[in-house]
């Protein structure tokens, strides 16, 4: 072959300068982990844990410190909790295995390491499961053992680092109920350990909670039960408080009681049992805690104990300080909780700091020294899917000055946040300071646009857009009712950001295109309405113009079944400062807009939907060129599909919206585990069964003319090139569509001394039907260099970004399936490159990149980064289109977060690794953005 | 395949005259042409409709060749070649355009009745002749649309099917599912993952050659082993490929396998012959090979063969200017292109001694069953290529069992 024969030096040479240029590192995760499921915490370290059903565990300090581990189980972190003093912290799973987990230094950088892991087996002679079933875990704050209660009613003893268990200090049910009066047991089971807890004057003295409600506290030295109490309700948890003179009880039907311990009595007498929202039944209390300030009274804090029937669908916390009492009322169930306190480190004895409340959608943080105890905005973990992710765009090397006018305006939105610093302060991030600013922009389900800050590892909220100001909307009253009337019972507060549940899904936001130059932008959503936004900085009444463009073109004889559009509020609309829409472009039909691209030197604006696509012209205002796309057979474009998307969106949004409602409480899964596991079982059968039934086929057929949505619009490109003639650039728009046809246009713009009067016109140039029919993803003008052009305004600002404009210039069309160079202006084919026909994959999401070199500063190359639909990401050399690399980045299965997939203009990529999580990835050598950081032992 | 062959002159007959004898309805008329000049088909046509005074009628214009075959004269091709082999007769049959019954070109000669209407029109120079009526569509409609390929190299429990799509409206007409199947292994045998062919759409490329049978397993698609792909990858490669779909299979059915005789087009015995790597080698690009890649096997389509001219046939169009194909860059093959025809007629047709055609075809039927064929001729007029709704029905109930999940 030709291969064969080429020279060995080069190839050498080349497979080095790949690895200088390129390499695959998943660097870090953005965002809010996904169904988080235990919550640990260390005042010594400062550090906060988290654990998912997944079986990661995530651990954050100060921002941009965090580490992330993952068990080999994959079976859920049930429990997490550091060893005191040290950096050690220990898990416990859904499969009963305890696992230890510690901080290692290397060169000068902290690693989350696996160091051990351990399966309780009790002495010889257990043979129930249930027996070493682990249902409480306490870290003796001696940093050397392990208290395990478990199922059966044992406290088991395990000594730590090493997982050695010492039998002789175990603390057997039967040693138990021999001291309990008979007449408390009766013939009543005590049941399981629901919690341990430490005397925190004398950490010979644990407390062990049973259950169906007594309490006894042991001696360790002793190996004997010094007290019992017998509560009578099931219990939830228990607290002791910092002085050792009192244990707090919370129960099953929504009470609390205070047992204060004096000495020398034998049986402590229940000071008070209280249930705060009682009256008629409540739920359980499920954790209580009790701290006490330097000058006042203690801080009370609770979950749970809501009124069953009225508010037994909330998920609160209420916090009670001398007379002030508030439930905060969260988004989504609890998980757990702690407080921060105030005071010099390595004492948990401070002033009470915050609250951070990790629920399953979003972690809240409130800050309980100031006036009014407001959120502290947390710098990590935000929720991205507040509102459901529609799309996301990503500018890097943001100009300075746009930077600062964005933060601006967000600074505005923010005031309710409380002034007091971020309160989990653990650990030194050593990462150097990003090399540029870069923004990641999400389009939401809501119709919002949120910037981000992507520049580093703490993916850290900007800026919010919200365009549903624009149009009138029905419903706007929900926000009115959710604040509690004054004197309500109880005195609910509603605090977090995640409402996934959009009224109207029209607002979804589909395409965004930002100009980093000139503060241009424009969001096309939904109901087939774009939006042109202007950076401003002061807040702005205007009226908003609409214009609406006619995609059919007289196409006759169709009926769109689909959502009608959005209108357009007539009356002028204050707009805050930060980007303000000037006019909306509404599609006809107003299908959802499925390309988008922005020119800003040239004021244009080009939208396409399944019906054609147009330009804008938006300093005339004036539409510039119109072009129906649709073929007339295609009566599923007509229909608008996404009618029927919505209706199933719809009902499984009302059927979330009835689960949330009927939730009860999850607590105690491990009962009901087995009951889970056969459920998955026979679901799982039965789709086996099914599947051998029914198998899944696949039809074989060459696409044709007549297929569905062959008009549809995919891709947009604006470009100053060749098109006519070989000695005259001109501007000129690209479109791509679904049906593989690439449509051409010649622009003329006007002189800029006559672009605000002189008409602009449009004018066919060429059209190219690719023969394989499949859509064409993406088209990039390469100039006589083989480089891809500059982006508009790019070389207004950095000269040395010209385009080559004496060489020939070539145009790579980018299909699902195939790369193509043709030859400008004469559209010759030169190049191709076909993936699908070799290797089956389909090209899902592409963008260039420029690579450089990790061994030369000078050398660079650029490439075209794709990804396909098996989940893997190559590089392409341009312009010859060969193969570089190729790694596999995501599951083949996980189709959203393929579709989800952004690339930056340097070899770095974002997908949603869940709803609520971005995966950030490298391609690139020499950009990386990764966590650094350095976690020091506390000292003795 | 090389229609050049249709030029060649019979230098033995170059009689100055031919002697032309035209039967429209129940009347004749006879005239005579040049044969060094005939002239083209459009004028000799005009001349048709002048002798028989019927100057508006669309007409159906055929001959009688030497072997008493009726064929049809519609071009200036076949219309020269009429003309070259009158001896010393041409003797011509009219028909209306829209009264004519087209199935005389399309039924299957098998089960045709010898005393239809149009059995009538034809001549026979010699009744006795044992030979069943030959029917042949129109020349300018014969392509290629599937052969099996590679036999001397595959081993004999495999074949390999090339299906021509040609951009013509016959849909390729199959559907493939997961499925496993055993193979034996130097550990001895294992259940393995494979991909079947499940279902045939009647009347679809696929079923018409005859070459392809449900549960038939896939095992590459032009070149490429799908061992290790999923369903959904397979599916895509072979519609990334529909234009000229080469496909390896093992057939479900082992018993019509091509049995491997001495050379090209042997093994008639057996009822099977193979239009066979032989056929092909006149392509093979100079230097071009295998393909580079790992799952690549050894095959003798090439390079250039895979990426049919078709392929590279992106349409351009300037605007204001006339529709063109790309023109490719000077490449490292090149491949004569195959002639693109009009869809026409219907049904499949074997045909032997079709001195007319461009391809050489086998005369063995083509049906599964009644010995795998190699090269079919099919044609692609839908509303008789489907067989009688009956048939079409039955056939749906027993082949769209089961829940069918498309793209």
């Amino acid at each position: 072959t030709m291969k064969r024969f080429r020279r060995h030096g080069t190839e050498s040479q080349r497979d080095r300068l790949k690895q200088e240029l390129f390499q695959f590192t998943k660097t870090v995760e953005h965002g809010f982990p996904h169904q988080p499921s235990a919550l640990g915490y260390s005042s010594s370290l400062q550090l906060m844990a988290i654990g998912t059903r997944s079986g990661a565990i995530k651990l954050y300090g100060a921002p941009g410190v965090e580490f992330m581990g993952l068990h080999d189980e994959n079976a859920a972190v049930t429990q997490v909790f550091f060893m005191p003093h040290q950096v050690e912290l220990v898990t416990l799973l859904d499969d009963n295995s305890l696992h230890m987990w510690t901080l290692q230094s290397h060169k000068g950088l902290s690693e989350l390491l696996e160091i051990g892991r351990f399966l309780l087996t009790g002495p010889p002679g257990y043979t129930d499961i249930s027996v070493t079933r682990v249902t409480a875990v306490l870290t003796h704050s001696s940093g050397e053992l392990l208290l395990l209660g478990t199922e059966g009613g044992h406290v088991f003893i395990v000594e730590v680092p090493g997982f050695r268990e010492l039998e002789e200090m175990n603390i057997s049910l039967d040693q138990i109920t021999s001291c309990v009066p008979d007449d408390y047991i009766g013939r009543r089971n005590l049941e399981h350990v629901e919690a341990l807890q430490e005397n925190p004057v004398n950490s010979n003295q644990v407390a062990i909670g049973y259950g169906r409600g007594l309490m006894v506290i042991w001696d360790l030295d002793h190996r004997c039960a010094i007290r019992h109490i017998p509560a009578t309700q099931q219990l939830e948890s228990m607290w002791w408080t910092e002085d050792g003179s009192c244990i707090l009880s919370s129960h099953n039907d929504g009470s609390y009681c205070c047992w204060t311990l004096r000495t020398g009595d034998e049986r402590e007498e229940e000071e008070k049992s209280n249930v705060p929202y009682g009256h008629f039944p409540c739920k359980a209390i499920n954790k209580i805690v009790q701290l006490p300030t330097a000058g006042g009274p203690p801080f009370l804090l609770f979950s749970g104990g809501m009124p069953r029937a009225s508010y037994g669908d909330r998920h609160c916390i209420t916090v009670i300080y001398s007379k002030t009492q508030v439930a905060f009322d969260f988004t989504s169930r609890i998980i757990d909780f702690f407080v921060t306190r105030d005071g010099p480190q390595h004492t948990v004895f401070g002033e009470p700091s915050a609250l951070v409340v990790l629920v399953e959608e979003e972690l809240v943080v409130i800050d309980l020294q100031t006036e009014g105890w407001p959120v502290i905005q947390t710098p990590y973990l935000v929720p991205l899917h507040s509102s459901a992710i529609t799309c996301s765009h990503h500018v890097s090397a943001i100009p300075l000055k746009l930077w600062e006018r964005i933060i601006a305006a967000g600074v505005v939105q923010n005031t309710q946040y409380s002034k007091k610093p971020w309160p989990i302060t653990g650990g030194q991030n050593l990462a150097p300071d990003p090399p540029q600013r870069d923004l990641l922009l999400t389009g939401h389900e809501d119709g919002t646009v949120r910037f981000w800050d992507a520049s580093g590892v703490c993916l850290y909220p900007l800026y919010k857009l919200s365009t549903a100001a624009v149009f009138s909307a029905d419903a706007d009253l929900n926000d009115n009712m959710s604040q509690g009337a004054e004197g309500e019972w109880p005195p609910f507060r509603k605090v977090g950001c995640f409402d996934p549940y959009s009224d109207d899904p029209r607002l979804g936001i589909q395409k965004i295109h930002l100009c980093k130059y000139s503060g241009y932008l424009t969001v096309a959503g939904t109901a087939g309405q774009i939006l042109m936004l202007e950076l401003n900085d002061e807040a702005a009444e205007q009226t908003v113009e609409a214009k609406i463009v006619d995609l059919l073109q007289g196409q006759e004889g169709f009926r769109w079944k689909g959502h009608t559009q959005l209108d357009v509020r007539e009356e002028p609309v204050l707009f805050p400062p930060g980007f303000q829409p000037f006019t909306v472009v509404q599609c006809q039909p107003p299908a959802v807009v499925t390309a988008l691209s922005l020119h800003s030197e040239w004021k244009l604006v080009a939208f396409g939907t399944s019906h054609g696509f147009g330009v804008y012209d938006y300093l005339q205002k004036n539409n510039v060129l119109v072009k129906c796309t649709l073929n007339p057979s295609d009566q599923l474009a007509m229909e608008g599909p996404l009618s029927r998307v919505k209706s199933i969106k719809k009902s499984l949004r009302q059927s979330f919206r009835r689960i949330r409602r009927s939730r009860v409480s999850l607590r105690k899964h491990h009962i009901s585990n087995t009951n889970k596991i056969q459920e998955a079982n026979a679901r799982l059968e039965a789709e086996q069964a099914e599947m051998e039934m029914a198998p899944v086929q696949r039809k074989i057929e060459a696409r044709s003319s007549d297929d569905s949505f062959t008009g549809l619009v995919r891709t947009l490109y604006f470009a100053d090139t060749f098109l006519s003639d070989s000695s005259h650039n001109t501007p000129s728009l690209w479109a791509g569509t679904n049906g593989g046809t690439v449509f051409a246009y010649i622009l003329y713009i006007p002189p800029v001394e006559h672009r605000a009067d002189e008409a602009l016109t449009a004018q066919p140039a060429k059209e190219i039907q690719l023969m394989h029919r499949a859509p064409v993803v993406g088209i990039v003008v390469l100039d006589g260099h083989g480089a891809p052009l500059p982006e508009p305004l790019e070389t207004a600002h950095d000269l040395a970004r010209s385009p080559d404009l004496l060489g020939s210039h070539h145009v790579l069309v980018i299909s699902e399936e195939q790369f193509k160079v043709f030859t400008l202006p004469k559209l010759s084919s030169k190049m191709k490159l076909k993936l699908t026909a070799v290797d089956g994959s389909r090209v899902r999401r592409v963008g260039v990149a420029w690579f450089g070199s990790s061994r030369t500063e000078d050398y660079g190359e650029s490439g075209l980064v794709f990804l396909t639909n098996q989940g893997d990401v190559h590089v392409l050399s341009l312009p010859h289109i060969k193969m570089q690399i190729r790694y596999p980045c995501i599951r083949r299965e996980d189709v959203s977060g393929i579709a989800s997939c952004v690339f930056t203009k340097q070899g770095q990529g974002f997908y949603l690794m869940s709803p609520s999580e971005f995966e950030r990835f490298s391609l690139s050598t020499r950009y990386l953005v990764e966590p650094r950081c350095l976690v020091e032992a506390p000292l003795p | 395949r090389n229609m050049n062959k249709n030029h060649r002159v019979p230098s033995s007959r170059s009689l100055s005259a031919v002697e032309v004898k035209s039967k429209f309805g129940a009347e004749f008329r006879r005239f005579s042409l040049d044969r060094s000049k005939p002239g083209r088909f459009d004028e000799f046509y005009g001349l048709l409709q002048h002798v028989h005074r019927i100057p508006n009628v669309e007409l159906l214009v055929a001959y009688a060749d030497v072997h008493g075959d009726l064929l049809p004269i519609n071009n200036d091709d076949n219309y020269l070649k009429a003309v070259k082999s009158a001896n010393p007769l041409l003797r011509l049959f009219l028909q209306r355009k829209e009264e004519a019954d087209y199935t005389t070109f399309g039924t299957d000669s098998l089960t045709r009745k010898k005393n239809t209407v149009l059995s009538a029109v034809l001549l026979r120079p010699d009744p006795n002749k044992k030979k069943p009526p030959v029917i042949i569509s129109l020349p300018k409609d014969f392509r290629p649309v599937s052969s099996i390929i590679d036999v001397d190299i595959l081993p004999e429990t495999h074949r390999r099917v090339r299906l021509y799509k040609h951009g013509q409206e016959k849909p390729l007409g199959f559907y493939i599912r997961d499925g496993s199947s055993v193979r034996v292994t130097p550990q001895g045998l294992e259940k393995v993952p494979g991909i079947f062919i499940s279902r045939l759409v009647p009347g679809g490329l696929a079923e018409s050659t005859g070459l392809l049978a449900v549960n038939d397993e896939v095992l590459e698609v032009n070149g490429i082993e799908v061992v290790g792909k999923s369903l959904d990858q397979v599916t895509d490669m072979m519609i990334a490929n529909s234009h000229n779909l080469i496909i390896t299979v093992k057939p479900a059915n082992q018993r019509n396998n091509v049995v491997r005789g001495g050379g090209v087009g042997g093994g008639a015995a057996s009822g099977s012959s193979s239009d066979n790597g032989a056929s092909y080698h006149g392509y093979l690009p100079h230097g071009a090979a295998a393909i580079a890649g790992p799952t690549h096997i050894i095959q003798n389509f090439s390079v250039g063969e895979l990426e049919s001219d078709e392929d590279d046939e992106d349409v351009v169009i300037e605007m204001g200017g006339e529709a063109e194909t790309i023109r490719r860059t000077p490449s490292n093959y090149s491949m004569p292109s195959l002639p693109r025809y009009e869809p026409h007629l219907n049904l499949r047709t074997a045909t032997a001694a079709n001195s007319g055609s461009a391809f050489s075809i086998n005369a063995n039927g083509n049906l599964r069953g009644s010995g795998g064929s190699s090269g079919s001729l099919t044609n692609t007029n839908a509303s008789s290529t489907t067989p009688s709704p009956d048939r079409a029905k039955e056939r749906r109930n027993l082949e769209e069992e089961g829940t069918v999940i498309t793209l």
